[in-house]
């Protein structure tokens, strides 16, 4: 699964540590989720979604659709 | 986001914690494992009453620790919890699968010592240990 996080966190100027105080996941998660090495659950999703004020699919694409 | 005024969240200060709590548990744990196990020769002369109560007190430690583990465990993020659940599977295959391997050298006399428990219990810690380490290593 492809993101787009590491784009959206730069464009705020946040770190991968504030980022990951803000969704309550450990910086290494948040690094992993950026590198496309874990993908994650449903409600780790829609939290970082909110947080960005978009909507999932914004975030997050499927490797097959693209 | 207010950057600027966040310090360690409320998560991430409550897996500190759960963690040094485990530590204290499994400190306690090892205390009253000593305890238990030299205690009858060193300190109590075999005394039965004294003995049972110091396994006793060093079972009721241990589901403590357990506890402990199983709140440390929940209180993980999710891939902090898959490495973990992928560590505890190899360490539970391999503990499995060698142990019992072990154990049959030893029923046919293939090996010229007894079997431990301890060295089991050696060959798990480190296992896990390695997978901890591993999966860390794949995620990072």
């Amino acid at each position: 699964m492809k993101n787009r996080l590491k784009i959206l966190r730069a464009e705020r100027d946040w770190t991968q540590a504030q980022l990951a105080i803000e969704v309550e996941v450990s910086r290494q998660t948040i690094n992993a989720i950026e590198k496309g090495k874990f993908d994650p659950s449903l409600p780790l999703a829609f939290k970082i979604a909110r947080l960005f004020e978009m909507s999932i699919e914004d975030i997050f694409q499927d490797d097959l659709s693209s | 986001m207010d950057k600027s005024n966040k310090e360690l969240g409320g998560w991430q200060a409550k897996q500190v914690r759960d963690t040094f709590r485990l530590g204290y548990w499994t400190a306690a744990w090892l205390v009253t494992m000593a305890a238990a196990k030299f205690g009858p020769e060193l300190v109590w002369q075999s005394n039965e009453l004294i003995s049972s109560l110091a396994i006793l007190i060093n079972l009721g430690v241990g589901f403590g620790m357990i506890l402990a583990n199983k709140r440390c465990l929940e209180g993980m993020d999710e891939m902090q919890q898959k490495i973990n659940l992928e560590a505890m599977g190899l360490t539970l295959g391999v503990g499995l699968v060698v142990g019992l391997g072990y154990s049959g050298m030893n029923v046919n006399n293939l090996i010229s010592f007894d079997d431990e428990i301890l060295l089991l219990t050696i060959l798990m810690s480190v296992t896990y240990i390695l997978g901890i380490f591993a999966g860390h290593w794949k995620y990072r």
